[in-house]
């Protein structure tokens, strides 16, 4: 007799990030010992925690003694269970965990987290091979507790040590910062969409993610072998032994077409007619510096700046700022680096604000209005940032610009910081570039204006798109309302080129739109001097500039121009650059 | 009562082949985790809680090294003369 067949099943979604991964699921929500959550115990209650901590540390005794027990003959001159039964209760872990939840008044999960991450930083930094694998052993043990703390059934560890695709609903920056990512070869969300942290993280991690599910946690299992198609946002689940093969197929393709675009991404991205555009990278993390020199940036056109004022109950000091701003700037020199300042939105609400209850964050206090309604928060940013530009290329860019008072103010804010950087007689670099991100309609009405304060604009197509066509993205009702080659979208590009060039200013684009293949074409020919994208889009947008022309590029822009819809306009793109675009697009 | 202090401290060296290792710590933890008071092992300048096997573990002892056990109270003292004699006798390996 044979055993059925599983089923295959096909889940869509939305391509965070690009790659193909095959392997088993590990789902997080339900089987969470991954991450763990901090939360704080009321001073009555520590006692309970205390108590909670000591049934799972007796509940993991238990069941390494059920094991011993059990254990094959052979096996019985081991000591490794002996040892992991006495580390159980060790000082250095049991003790001082029930230390740290009385001292701090934090959960047990949180507090044994901790303690663990300590203990194994202490052996992991012995000179002594034997020693330095205790770590393992700690890790081990910890483990066993934390499974009985959490209340999930004991569940074979070497599973999760294999590595992993990794499903959950969402996966806040807090969840991610928390997860081996050495264990993970790919991310699914149930939520989320393109720009959302999980698929930034993903890109960034260089592995593939689709997002937006919806029910990924419902229909994969834990151990399901699944398939992760980042290019085209499709998960498989249980695929039939033909669809393995198929997508291994891919799966070495694409990593193979990857290294022939990446070995040339070193080369300038220069058009056939001897234009050269600057590719730049977008950035949230110092770490990510690696991939833009890997893949060939000519800078950074945009370094987000929000992930250090998240998760935390206060709010970053300029030294801290200061240093982080200053490695990405020093690690890139002579090389510019735009560093947008603080732009807090829905996606990204600050722990410390908790006191922003918004009916429509997107049209709320975000952005430069919220900086400059907290001067204080500002000025310590601003000083930041003019600091490290003392070490190398820095511009300065404003978001969400929306009316010319508010560029006025933010430029007076960033003269009365240099100001007193003067006064402490601290190094800084006041004459620096200064950016408008354009991402509101009324930016783009009033870019003449705007262009008489900035040395460049910045359009953020991400949030122009969802502004002029009003439209969220996050809603799957009218998610496919959201066409950046709206006839809409590209006058409103149009017109802030225009006003660029009759005002000498550069202009910019650093939204995803710069990053897709197709659009490439066209922003060229509407004259946009530099775009901006993930790390990870660089190679194929600079292969996609070598191939075209900027006289056939603006004949392009001009008939696109003329079309009434986005279809109109996909249409003439793919009868002019078809070739081009499915050879790098759907690879 | 004028050796008092002096028997509180035994100085020995480690003689078994893989030194202070996981499961010699362990048998060590295990006898001191009976103590009334403190008992410590201290190498050079670095001291170990005894009743701890990780503790014990980040001295990092080779064989051949020198090690200080130490109780502070002499009520301690079997414990003492246990410790000292696993440590003399190799921990049975």
């Amino acid at each position: 007799m044979s055993e059925p067949v599983a089923q295959e099943k096909i889940l869509k979604g939305i391509n965070a990030s690009p790659g193909i991964c095959i392997g088993k699921a590990y789902l997080v929500d339900k089987e969470g010992v991954d991450v763990v959550e901090k939360y704080f115990i009321n001073a009555k209650q520590l006692q309970g925690e205390v108590k909670r901590f000591k049934a799972a540390v007796k509940k993991a005794g238990d069941e390494f003694q059920t094991v011993l027990k059990n254990r094959p003959e052979e096996l019985q001159r081991d000591y490794i269970l002996e040892t992991h039964i006495a580390l159980l209760e060790d000082k250095m872990l049991y003790g001082r965990t029930v230390e740290t939840i009385q001292a701090e008044g934090v959960n047990a999960e949180w507090a044994l987290k901790k303690i663990v991450s300590d203990l194994k930083a202490t052996f992991e930094k012995m000179g002594d091979a034997y020693l330095k694998e205790r770590a393992a052993d700690v890790v081990h043990v910890s483990d066993a507790i934390m499974r009985n703390l959490v209340g999930i059934a004991s569940k074979n560890i070497a599973a999760i040590d294999k590595r992993v695709i990794l499903v959950a609903n969402d996966l806040s920056p807090a969840d991610t910062s928390q997860i081996n990512l050495e264990r993970i070869m790919g991310f699914i969300t149930n939520r989320g969409g393109k720009a959302s942290h999980t698929g930034i993280m993903a890109q960034a991690l260089e592995i593939p993610a689709v997002v937006g599910l919806e029910t990924a946690t419902i229909a994969i299992k834990s151990d399901d072998l699944i398939i992760v198609d980042g290019n085209t946002g499709t998960v498989i689940i249980d695929p039939y032994e033909q669809t393995l093969f198929e997508y291994e197929e891919r799966k070495v393709g694409y990593e193979d077409y990857r290294a022939v675009i990446t070995r040339e991404s070193h080369l300038r991205a220069e058009t056939t007619d001897g234009t050269q555009l600057e590719v730049m990278a977008n950035i949230e993390f110092p770490e990510e510096i690696v991939s833009v020199k890997n893949y060939g940036g000519d800078g950074i056109g945009l370094y987000r700046t929000e992930f250090l004022y998240m998760n935390r109950p206060d709010f970053p000091e300029e030294e801290e700022l200061f240093g982080k701003y200053r490695e990405v700037v020093e690690l890139m020199d002579p090389k510019p680096v735009t560093i947008r300042t603080l732009d807090i939105n829905g996606d990204k609400a600050i722990a410390s604000q908790s006191g922003l209850d918004e009916a429509n964050p997107a049209l709320g206090l975000r952005a430069i209005r919220y900086c400059l309604r907290k001067p204080d928060i500002f000025r310590t940013q601003l000083r930041a940032i003019l600091r490290a530009a003392a070490f190398g290329n820095v511009r300065i860019l404003f978001p969400m610009i929306t009316v010319y008072f508010e560029i006025c103010e933010a430029i007076k804010a960033l003269d009365a910081a240099a100001e007193s950087l003067e006064k402490d007689g601290l190094p800084y670099k006041r004459e620096i570039d200064i950016g408008i991100m354009i991402e509101v309609p009324s930016a783009v009405i009033l870019a003449d204006l705007l262009a008489e304060k900035a040395d460049f604009f910045s359009i953020g197509t991400n949030d122009l798109i969802q502004y002029a066509l009003a439209i969220d993205r996050g809603n799957r009702n009218v998610a496919h309302l959201y066409q950046p080659l709206d006839p809409a979208v590209l006058r409103l590009i149009q017109r802030v080129a225009e006003v660029s060039r009759e005002k000498g200013i550069e202009v910019y684009m650093c939204g995803e739109m710069a990053a897709t293949a197709h659009h490439i074409p066209l922003l060229l020919g509407l004259g946009i001097d530099e775009l901006s994208m993930n790390p990870q889009s660089m190679p194929r947008a600079k292969r996609v500039i070598r191939s075209l022309s900027v006289s056939d590029a603006r004949s392009l822009a001009r008939e696109a121009l003329k079309k009434k819809t986005a279809r109109g306009v996909f249409k003439i793109i793919q009868s002019a650059y078809g070739d081009i675009i499915s050879e790098l697009e759907y690879h | 009562m004028i050796n008092e202090e002096h028997n509180k401290i035994r100085i020995t060296t480690i003689k078994n082949e893989l030194g202070l290792h996981a499961r010699s710590a362990a048998q060590i933890a295990g006898i001191s985790q009976n103590s009334f008071a403190n008992v410590w092992i201290q190498k050079d300048n670095e001291k170990a809680d005894a009743s701890s096997i990780l503790d014990i573990l980040t001295l990092a002892c080779a064989k051949g090294t020198k090690i200080t056990i130490i109780i502070e109270d002499l009520a301690d003292l079997p414990i003492l003369n246990a410790i000292a004699d696993l440590v003399e006798t190799g921990f049975g390996e």
